[in-house]
């Protein structure tokens, strides 16, 4: 090993599972001491960044284009039972089979009877975030089928045990040369160099052999066309492409949200997509297929509808607008929270402001509650999604949810932030409760107050402010006694 | 022209230097001002680490407290922010057909300090005098919620012998966030020094900004870390002229 892999401490391995997966706050303590990912992190979302702010700008009509976004997106969901039956019908009709599931297990159950039915060891996969929700590949491997992914950076994470941590570029924590390591351990090329040409070519080895030989793929969709029984996946390197024509069988999963009610409507939404999402005017690949044409592409075709939570998030009126989004990652490349952590603190295959609102809304509330607090609720998520979901404002709906779960629990009881909370409504209820307890807390402070007038450490819940900040000392006098001192002076 | 003034909770109790600039700005101004005793908080902390019924009690508190005011200026633009964007929520949902017609009357009449000068005196030359390099820190509520835009530029290209020095990334989140500050203590702390950079950066003398709140953040952090660089709220550098210069805090 070089003196650089023993230099920095071992990083834990990434738990994106939210069942299991440790709290926000814990999660990102490593992730804040590891100097490598978090420069890895910042320097690609301010490249995405940067590029997305000036195709943004370039666009007079990029407001208009947002409501519009929103407005299909907010109708889709509005009558989305109906939309997905229509989708049914089409696709069947075209020669495509739909299945439902409910939840994760099912789908996993009913994609691995699929591959059975094709006496399929081997699959090849685009990349799909909600494959990485119902945690497939594991499963897969478990029941003896081998996956392999196509994507560039699922390749990296697939050969380098890793985790994604963003939804777009699920890579973006890994740089050239720690791709270089992989690769060359993995694919067996000592000698392989850094060099992007050198990474790309022995990856395209790789794959060519994979497409050539598999011939069952399983994909995701970006969008589904409820008029036509249609199915879009946008990508960037073409190896969605290949595992939608070379295969004999494609079976993609969907959530049941992905649709959209006509053709029309991807006028608008893949003009919003790319742009939002890479900083591109138009992704390089837009594969769209209805059910199978004979003679051209795979000749059995599955679509799985996953539900897993969504239809409960459906139910419920301010919490809908969540399943709005199209998973541009707009939002976690403009956050400031992601910009120092990075996917994998969220413990979630679904990062940034939008996993802090999706993911515990998936887990029905019952896990991830940290994440609805992972946000400094500084609106930058809202501003940039092209769909219009007021992420702050979901945030803080959910933060009630979780307090009104917690508040009566015995373990509550001397929590500092619930005793906190308590009290200081208290005081703000009458002035008069309020002015006291200012001047109790300037009494109590000068037991804290160093002679340079401030705070420098203070206990309990204090302390995790001034583990980094001073905090200066309590005014002598509060502006409401000024006011009424002047008052009385004036008289 | 009369105000009401609405000093939040923390600038009562921690920055009342803030609330005394805003007085002795707006009266050398013309302005007539009140100040209710009774007032205490907008109900903002509690709102947004997710006490919503004890946000709303406080909400119902200012409104009914406001009630009779002409004009409420506050300055701090995330109070200003809790009351425009979560008010209606909370109202609508906890409150009643009374408490939400009289908010709807009161909300208008509700300006964040930099609106109250530009929008509704029509003033950008305050007649301030500050001799010193200032950056100006857009507070996300500033930025996001109340859209200043150029209004506290405007104001501060007026003040004599000022020098603005600009500051890059100026829309990305200090890292304050309220209990987000405490209950993400690192990972505020780590947007904290980014931040800090930034702002060292541009080699200004005083940050200033809308809303205290980030000021303490900020400022926390440059005591801590000996920066040499202060904070202090917009208001005080307008407060501020050759007669009667800033107050010199700690």
């Amino acid at each position: 090993m070089s003196h650089l892999a023993t230099a920095q401490p071992a990083m834990p391995h990434p738990d994106l599972d939210p069942l299991s997966a440790p709290p926000f706050p814990k999660a990102a303590l490593p992730i804040l001491r590891n100097p490598q990912l978090r420069h890895n992190v910042a320097h690609a979302i301010d490249v995405i960044q940067a590029k997305r702010a000036k195709l943004v700008t370039e666009k007079a009509d990029w407001q208009e284009l947002r409501s519009a976004a929103s407005a299909i997106r907010a109708q889709a969901l509005e009558n989305l039972g109906a939309y997905l039956e229509e989708f049914e019908t089409r696709c069947t009709a075209a020669g495509g089979t739909v299945h439902w599931a409910a939840d994760a297990a099912e789908a996993r159950q009913t994609i691995l009877d699929l591959l059975r039915q094709e006496n399929a060891s081997e699959v090849i996969k685009i990349k799909t975030m909600t494959s990485a929700e119902i945690q497939l590949n594991p499963f897969l491997e478990a029941a003896g089928v081998s996956v392999f992914e196509t994507d560039l950076a699922e390749i990296i994470l697939q050969l380098g045990d890793d985790e994604p941590s963003h939804i777009v570029v699920p890579a973006l924590h890994v740089n050239r040369s720690q791709v270089r390591e992989i690769f060359a351990r993995r694919m067996g090329l000592k000698d392989l160099s850094d060099d992007p040409h050198a990474l790309t070519a022995a990856a395209r080895t790789y794959l060519r052999q994979k497409f050539l030989n598999i011939p069952t793929a399983i994909g995701g969709a970006n969008f589904l066309v409820a008029e036509t029984g249609s199915v879009a996946v946008v990508e960037s390197e073409g190896n969605g492409r290949m595992c939608l024509t070379l295969p004999r069988t494609m079976i993609t999963l969907a959530g049941i949200e992905k649709v959209l009610p006509r053709f029309q409507d991807l006028e608008v939404m893949l003009q919003v997509l790319a742009r939002s999402a890479t900083g591109e005017r138009m992704n390089p690949y837009t594969s769209l297929w209805t059910g199978v044409t004979p003679g051209d592409g795979p000749q059995r075709f599955h679509v799985v509808l996953l539900d897993n939570g969504r239809s409960s998030i459906l139910s419920r009126t301010k919490e809908r607008q969540t399943l709005k989004c199209i998973r541009c990652a707009a939002c976690m490349n403009a956050c400031p929270v992601y910009r120092q952590t990075g996917g994998h603190a969220y413990g979630s295959v679904y990062p940034g402001p939008i996993g802090a609102i999706l993911t515990p809304q998936l887990m029905q509330m019952h896990h991830a509650q940290s994440l609805p607090f992972a946000s400094s609720l500084c609106g930058a998520c809202y501003e940039v999604c092209p769909v219009k979901i007021n992420i702050p404002e979901v945030l803080l709906e959910l933060r009630a949810q979780v307090v009104n779960q917690e508040r009566h629990q015995f373990a509550r009881l001397l929590d500092p932030m619930y005793l906190g909370m308590k009290i200081a409504n208290l005081l703000f209820q009458k002035a008069w409760r309020f002015h006291l307890a200012q001047r109790l807390g300037r009494i109590g402070a000068r037991l804290f107050t160093q002679r340079d007038g401030w705070i420098h450490s203070l206990p309990s819940i204090g302390a995790k402010w001034t583990q980094t900040r001073d905090l200066r000392a309590l005014s002598s006098q509060t502006f409401h006694e000024w006011w009424a001192a002047r008052k009385g002076e004036a008289k | 022209m009369r105000a009401s003034l609405f000093i939040t909770c923390y600038n009562d109790t921690l920055f009342p230097e803030t609330g005394r600039a805003v007085v002795s700005l707006l009266e050398r101004l013309g302005v007539s001002l009140d100040f209710h005793p009774k007032q205490t908080c907008c109900g903002q902390m509690h709102a947004n680490t997710g006490f919503r019924g004890e946000a709303f009690s406080q909400a119902k508190r200012l409104v009914r407290l406001y009630q009779e005011a002409e004009t409420v200026v506050i300055p701090s633009s995330s109070c200003v922010a809790m009351i425009r964007d979560q008010y209606p929520g909370l109202f609508e949902e906890l409150g009643n057909e009374s408490l939400r017609r009289e908010f709807a009357a009161l909300l208008p009449r509700v300006y964040e300090l930099s609106e109250f000068l530009i929008d509704r005196l029509g003033v950008e030359d305050v007649g301030a005098t500050f001799p010193h390099r200032v950056t100006y820190h857009a507070s996300c509520h500033g930025v996001r919620a109340l859209h200043l835009g150029d209004r506290p530029y405007r104001l501060l290209r007026k003040v004599r012998s000022l020098t603005q020095m600009p500051l890059p990334n100026v829309d990305r989140c200090c890292g304050f966030g309220g209990t987000f500050s405490v209950k993400n203590a690192e990972v505020s702390s780590a947007m904290l020094a980014v931040k800090l950079e930034d702002i060292v950066a541009t080699g200004a003398e005083y940050c200033t900004a809308l809303d205290n709140s980030c000021l303490m953040h900020l400022g926390g952090a440059m005591h801590r870390q000996y920066v040499g660089m202060k904070t202090i709220h917009l208001a005080e550098i307008l407060a501020s002229t050759e007669a009667s210069p800033a107050e010199a805090t700690v």
